[in-house]
């Protein structure tokens, strides 16, 4: 039997860390970064005596996201322990949240490889807070805990399992990383793990109703690897079964290096984490008001702005799920669009150059170094003839190094486009003579030696003569020979 | 009267007058301290300098409070910055807390005088402070019988006269037991009335920080002092702030108080049942009415509240893990030895017994049986209670179904030890308030006390109720500990 004879069902928990100014159950700051231990306090320390408040921007901001992914909100909801020991946990429990979540029910909307719609749905969004880090000490050979992560707002969102292939997981988790950028609840910064999945995989031969046996990836945080992950599990779940064996239920982790899983921990290590229902803190208790409140709050989603530059700016499905899968490339498109009212370039800019460069310098869109106000500029400067579009890349490369108009970048480089008809005239000219075989081949018919004479001339001005005037002078010259 | 003997609103009176200073106070008790504690032993640590130096500090000032230099123990396992927090436990031998607790912040703000922690029965745990990592206390009435616990140290120290009053906590009993079996007035407060923030955790739902005083109008001073919202506790409730000394009115007529007929059976000594057949008299005498009543879920607090406070327990003690603070092993090779060796030596007997106790409870396959139940019989508790506090105004019963009884006769016996909690353990599952109040002697001359148990924040009633029986039957004028040997 073939991949094609078996069915994919993945289900995937996902953390985002909240953007909230300070920790979940104290005031320390959540930025990251900091000298060890230095964002912490007696409450995050796990003093003895010490208890937790609850921060209310944590319930707000999971409220959003519960509003923003179709979720109900609880309006009875409370917190609970887990409890297991490990150093990076100070209290020795996790507070989180077991049977009664804030949200639950929700969905996220995808489309199939068909272009079909397809709902994601999501069993429940729940608050909790972030673990400390364990740094491995080089010279002790101890590991030294730093808790500046400890208390940090989480939320879980766990999906059903919906999801039938990478490219699907890929696409709802991009989806559910602009969805909380959109609504600024997290920065959704993967490489800092402030978005992050663990992934469950099983499959079962197409046909089957009952579910096959899942294993689980912990804590994978880039979608590249998340991708390579659920394939990798899907072909080796298909040879365990295929070379007649069982799939075991266990914990594993990822290894981008190597490109293969390694069994962390199996179900008979299965921790029992003992939750119950946090007694430090109070139950949580939301009015219709409050939740309504938030719903009011909510800004443009990313479906919703997609639908608007369909129609308004005539932009194709592809073009606007692209931008609009980033909070930032759709904010720059919109502001630059505002300025030039040249949707199609503008989209063209960003989606080509700009995320060319943007992958190359493995930045995230939100580390664009420039404003929609120099974006806008450029693209005028093209409009006006001032700078070819060759020279408009180079502003561009410019403006991610050393970000300024990008009049005074072409005025500082000497990149002004010559488009004085004596200076054009001039080079023309001084191409022709030296170029007496391709004026023979225009003559003879062959189109193409135009785009040749073109091209010299462009290198002899350093790309700084403006193309359609040349053009047209090389066949007017050349019609006069 | 020596100075030690008088009580705080005796000790302010003299202040006022002039009759006395604040540094005759504190010398006072330091001498006793000094003379007596070698005796009871009521003491981890004695904060003899530092005392002295806060007292040259408060004549320094220009203050505001009447309580200036008033002295005051505090029980091991209430934080302090600066002064070790041991919960009498070696866990905790060194440990330093970073931070004041609320209620010590509270203190200090009246600029108060701590003279030192006291012991307890480890991290709160026990009956009897003979379950202190350091050392057992002594009962000042007989020094061969326990001070009962686990602010066996609070009660000890106060009957003794080696602090005015003492803050103690109260669990299932650890405040009004104590206190019962040292003849002092114990007062734990309704759930959420006083901050917990810096009470170092045993059983959360459970726990109320009490005080621990000579006479009731005591217990209204220093309950003045430590009541109150903390925006740190959001346990903690968030009401007007009351004047528990303007309760006191001495006048009972009319109070109609609940017997519950439980509490007479055959588990209670009959000389406490003859005495608090005394108590019920008196109240009559003095206008109450007094009707027997019944609370038919009492039979099934005791297995309740040791199912949800060993629970809570063996959460809250995790932390105790030999990574940040406190106890750690010098015997481990990996992570798992450093925990489990860290905790088997840091640890006693009765905490180990409680943890896991509490880790069973909560397992999975277990939960449903026996927490969810605990849990569901704590509703019913609570609303049993209800019910009779809608006929009465107080539930009257015994503090302890025993007296004092001899260091080690129980300490191999949880389940006996476990039993002399049965009167008080009821309340903080409802997380109710009430008081201890000390009724009279047994034939061997230790002290009796009374409970008198009020609905929700109901301090007040309970207050005044004490208050008038105490006036009539003048325990303190009438009988002193003997420190009999």
């Amino acid at each position: 039997m073939s991949r094609e004879d078996y069915e994919v069902v993945i289900g995937l928990e996902v953390h985002a860390e909240l953007s909230t100014k300070t920790k979940i159950f104290c005031s320390c700051p959540t930025e990251f970064g900091g000298e060890p231990n230095t964002h912490c306090c007696p409450i995050c320390m796990a003093m003895p005596g010490t208890l937790p408040v609850l921060n209310e921007k944590v319930v707000e901001y999971a409220v959003k996201a519960g509003l923003a992914t179709n979720c109900e909100i609880s309006r009875d909801s409370k917190n609970d322990r887990k409890n297991y020991f490990y150093p990076d946990l100070p209290k020795s429990y996790q507070i989180s949240q077991f049977d009664k979540p804030l949200c639950e029910k929700g969905y996220v909307e995808i489309e199939d490889k068909d272009g079909q719609k397809k709902k994601i749905r999501l069993t429940r969004i729940h608050i909790e807070e972030d673990a400390g880090k364990l740094n491995h000490d080089e010279f002790g050979g101890g590991s030294l805990v730093d808790l500046n992560r400890a208390g940090v707002p989480l939320i879980e969102i766990v999906s059903e399992p919906d999801i039938s292939s990478s490219d699907e997981a890929e696409k709802y988790l991009r989806k559910l990383k602009s969805i909380l950028e959109y609504i600024e609840v997290s920065d959704c910064k993967m490489q800092e793990g402030s978005f992050r999945a663990d992934v469950n995989v099983s499959i079962r031969k197409k046909g089957d109703k009952k579910l096959g046996t899942r294993t689980e990836m912990k804590n994978m945080n880039s979608f590249r690897s998340i991708v390579r992950g659920i394939e990798y599990e899907i072909d080796r779940q298909i040879d365990v079964l295929e070379a007649g064996g069982k799939i075991e239920q266990e914990t594993l982790r990822w290894d981008d290096v190597s490109g293969r899983t390694f069994s962390m921990r199996d179900k008979e290590d299965a921790q029992d984490y003992r939750y119950f229902p946090e007694p430090d803190l109070v139950a949580i208790r939301l009015s219709d008001e409050y939740i309504e409140k938030i719903k009011n709050t909510l800004p443009e989603l990313p479906e919703s702005r997609k639908q608007r530059y369909l129609e308004k700016y005539n932009l194709t499905e592809r073009e606007a799920n692209l931008i609009t899968a980033s909070k930032y490339l759709s904010n720059l498109f919109e502001e630059t669009v505002g300025k030039t009212n040249n949707p199609k370039a503008v989209c063209n800019w960003i989606l080509s150059d700009i995320s060319r460069i943007l992958n190359e310098k493995e930045m995230e869109p939100n580390e664009i170094p420039f404003s929609a106000d120099n974006l806008a500029e450029l693209i005028k400067l093209i409009e006006k003839g001032t700078i070819s579009s060759a020279i408009a890349k180079k502003v561009l490369e410019e403006l991610f190094e050393n970000p300024k108009e990008p009049s005074k970048i072409i005025e500082e480089k000497g990149w002004i486009q010559i488009s004085d008809e004596g200076a054009i005239k001039e080079i023309v000219l001084k191409i022709l003579e030296e170029n007496p075989q391709s004026v023979q081949d225009y003559k003879g018919g062959k189109d193409k030696a135009i785009g040749f004479l073109v091209g010299q001339a462009m290198k002899q001005t350093k790309g700084k003569a403006n193309p359609q005037m040349l053009n047209k002078m090389f066949v007017d010259e050349i019609n006069k020979m | 009267m020596e100075i030690y003997e008088l009580t705080v609103h005796e000790l302010l009176e003299k202040l006022d007058k002039k009759e006395i200073t604040k540094e005759e106070v504190l010398t006072s008790y330091q001498n006793r301290i000094e003379e007596k504690e070698k005796d009871v032993q009521a003491f981890i640590t004695i904060t003899d300098k530092e005392a002295k130096e806060q007292l040259k500090k408060i004549e320094e000032e220009e203050n505001t409070s009447k309580l200036a230099g008033i002295p005051i123990g505090i029980k091991d396992n209430i934080c302090t910055k600066g002064v070790k927090t041991t919960c009498a436990s070696r866990m905790l031998e060194n440990f330093v807390s970073p931070y004041d607790a609320t209620v010590i912040e509270k203190i200090n703000n009246e600029r108060l005088i701590s003279l030192g922690k006291l012991n307890m029965d480890e991290f709160a745990m026990g009956g009897s402070t003979e379950h202190s990592y350091f050392k057992k206390t002594k009962n000042p009435w007989n020094l061969n019988k326990v001070p009962g616990g686990s602010s066996g140290g609070s009660a000890a120290a106060v009957a003794a006269g080696l602090v005015p009053w003492a803050l103690g906590s109260d669990t299932g009993g650890s405040v009004r037991q104590p206190a019962a079996f040292c003849g002092v007035v114990g007062l734990k407060p309704t759930y959420g009335l006083i901050s917990r923030y810096g009470l170092v955790a045993f059983a959360s739902s459970l726990d109320q920080i009490g005080t621990l005083t000579k006479d009731v109008e005591d217990a209204a001073i220093l309950l003045n002092i430590i009541a109150g919202h903390d925006e740190k506790d959001t346990t903690s409730a968030n009401r007007e702030k009351i004047d528990y000394t303007k309760c006191l009115k001495n006048d009972v007529k009319g109070l109609k108080i609940g017997i519950p007929k439980q509490y007479f059976g055959d588990g209670i000594n009959s000389e406490v049942k003859d005495a608090i057949n005394e108590v019920i008299k008196q109240y009559e005498k003095m206008g109450a009415t007094v009707e027997e009543c019944s609370l038919d879920v009492a039979d099934y607090a005791l297995a309740t509240y040791y199912i949800i406070a060993c629970a809570e327990a063996s959460s809250n003690l995790g932390r105790f893990d030999g990574i940040r603070y406190g106890y750690r092993t010098k015997d481990f090779s990996d992570l798992k030895d450093l925990y489990k060796n860290s905790r088997s030596e840091g640890f006693g007997e009765e905490v180990k017994r409680r943890i896991i106790l509490g880790t069973y409870v909560l397992s999975s396959g277990y939960y449903d049986a026996y927490y969810k139940k605990a849990q569901q019989v704590r509703t019913l508790v609570k609303n049993e209670f209800e019910n009779n506090f809608k006929k009465y105004d107080v539930i009257l019963t015994p503090t302890s179904p025993n007296v004092a009884f001899d260091i080690g006769s129980k300490i191999d016996n949880p389940l006996e030890m476990y039993l002399s909690d049965v009167c008080t353990v009821p309340v903080n599952i409802a997380g109710l308030p009430a008081i201890s109040i000390p009724c009279g002697v047994n034939s061997e001359g230790m002290p009796i006390g009374f409970q008198l148990i009020g609905n929700r924040f109901e301090e007040t009633t309970i207050l005044n109720a004490a208050y008038a029986y105490e006036k009539e039957r003048k325990f303190r004028q009438n009988y002193k500990p003997e420190f009999k040997k």
